[in-house]
């Protein structure tokens, strides 16, 4: 069937051997008159360099301060059928585990109600449905709500939606109970998904074990990350079966043929500790240098798994870089065992929250606060008290600045004697 | 109204700007905390007294008459 815009550039991005967005939308296009213009748009923004998308607005559902995010086109002349194109965020069951009815449904909504194009996930974890008009963003709500019970995520300065890897329904190495983690913290923090007051987004993300398959270190505010305190659990027996050729490394994630492991070289030498030693005959562990980095794990999974006393490691601080280049989370709780109705955790949360809502400026996120006053004043905040473990390197990482009133005696400094006696 | 939120409107009709971030709304109200001030807050939302101006990653307030922004972004003023 012959589209409406020619797009001849567009057209460029089908050539090749992988997916092709474009390819996808035309064939939603033969069907949907707005899929058809946002092609022309699309085309149009390529030929001119220039956007037509005005980003932002008053749209949302009622009582709700986010989950849906206003978009017009500046050329609704050219292009009636995409003069509104809003999107709207879903929240995603916990580890996005659903059933194939509830995904059709939510396609005959989006088809019946919106462009029929989605977004499966976006990098926020949320169901993503990406243009409806705003007559149906009430419908389309109540829909949702009423016959699928799901919501809508968040956006805007609002408690992002939360997300968590697929946690203990099918990874051996999670330590904690992701999902129920997910759930809770949705359920508890209702008012701060939906009725925005933070001076910005505010994300957590919980990843089962420091394999971090959710990234909850590098894009959380607040990364839940499993970990252990005992000691990592050895079958000998099985260590010995890898040397020999028996098991596939990473089982077989990465290779399809069995070979011998080299121990030496493949797991020992690069433990970024250098905490383990094989002696021929069994591994040895020093469990008080293991910085949990999932290497000899992950390459060994049936001889290797995590110790038994379980729990997680809080950290804070993660983003992108917008207004400060990217960051990655600090520890800011080594251990917390993460056990449902996981109080403990909520009431770090609330002191963190009423720092943050207090003292950040607009715009500014958690981390970008905790760089600005420093570590010493977010502990304060938080009644925890500082560890070795919250820094890489002591007096190294100017993320932790001393508070003269803890040191004996204080300190003074003359910047410009220290200025003589230094001066190249 | 609350007295709270009465200062809230008119500190908000005192405003240059017609959208004020939430940081900057609590000021009218200096001796509540940041989460007392947002029931007072929300609850003018939800009266309809005052509007959320989201731009997708930022959330703003306004007041419903300042200007018929929704009319503006739809190209219809």
């Amino acid at each position: 069937m012959a589209l409406k815009h020619q797009t001849p550039m567009l057209d460029e991005l089908e050539k090749g051997p992988w997916p092709s967005f474009v390819s996808d939308i035309k064939k939603v296009a033969a069907r949907k008159p707005m899929a058809e213009d946002l092609l022309g748009v699309l085309e149009l923004s390529y030929k001119e360099k220039e956007g037509h998308w005005k980003h932002g607005g008053i749209v949302g559902v009622f009582g709700y301060g986010g989950g849906v995010i206003g978009r017009y086109c500046d050329r609704p002349d050219l292009f009636p059928n995409v003069a509104h194109f809003h999107t709207m965020r879903v929240n995603q069951p916990a580890s996005k585990f659903y059933t194939t009815d509830v995904l059709r449904k939510i396609c005959d909504i989006w088809e019946a109600k919106g462009s029929g194009l989605t977004n499966m996930h976006g990098s926020t974890g949320d169901i993503i449905l990406l243009g409806t008009t705003t007559d149906q963003l009430e419908p389309i709500f109540y829909e949702l709500t009423h016959e699928l019970g799901m919501d809508l995520g968040g956006s805007g300065s609002n408690l992002r939606t939360p997300e968590g890897c697929v946690g203990k329904a099918r990874c051996e190495w999670s330590c904690i109970d992701t999902q129920d983690i997910i759930y809770d913290l949705t359920m508890t923090f209702q008012d701060e998904l939906h009725r925005p007051a933070f001076p910005y987004k505010f994300k957590f993300k919980c990843s089962g074990c420091p394999n971090d398959c959710v990234a909850a270190i590098a894009r959380s505010d607040c990364s839940i990350i499993g970990t252990w305190r005992d000691d990592i659990r050895i079958d000998q027996e099985a260590v010995r079966a890898y040397i020999g050729g028996d098991f596939l490394p990473h089982a077989g994630g990465h290779e399809s043929t069995k070979r011998a492991l080299d121990i030496q070289a493949e797991v020992i030498d690069l433990c970024p500790t250098h905490c383990m030693e094989w002696d021929g005959k069994n591994l040895k562990i020093d469990n008080k240098n293991c910085v949990r980095c999932m290497h000899c794990i992950t390459i060994m999974p049936r001889a290797l798994r995590p110790g038994v006393d379980t729990g997680a490691t809080i950290l804070c601080g993660a983003k992108a870089p917008i207004l400060e280049g990217a960051q990655l989370s600090s520890v800011i709780i080594p251990f917390i065992k993460m056990e449902a109705p996981y109080d403990e955790f909520k009431d770090f949360v609330d002191k963190l929250w009423n720092y943050w809502m207090e003292h950040g400026k607009n715009r500014e996120r958690l981390g970008e606060l905790i760089q600005r006053q420093g570590l010493g004043a977010f502990l304060k905040a938080c009644e925890i008290t500082p560890d070795p473990r919250m820094i890489n390197t002591p007096r190294f990482n100017p993320y932790i600045f001393y508070d003269p009133a803890d040191v004996p005696g204080g300190w003074e400094h003359d910047p410009k004697a220290f200025r003589e006696r230094h001066q190249a | 109204m609350s007295d709270e939120k009465e200062r809230i409107v008119e500190w908000m009709k005192q405003q240059k700007k017609s959208k004020q971030y939430f940081n900057d709304v609590c000021k009218a109200v200096p001796e509540l905390n940041m989460r007392q001030a947002k029931k007072f807050i929300n609850e003018l939302v939800a009266e309809g007294k005052l509007k959320y101006w989201s731009s997708g990653s930022t959330t703003m307030y306004m007041l419903p008459s300042e200007g018929d922004v929704a009319k503006e972004e739809e190209g219809m003023a």
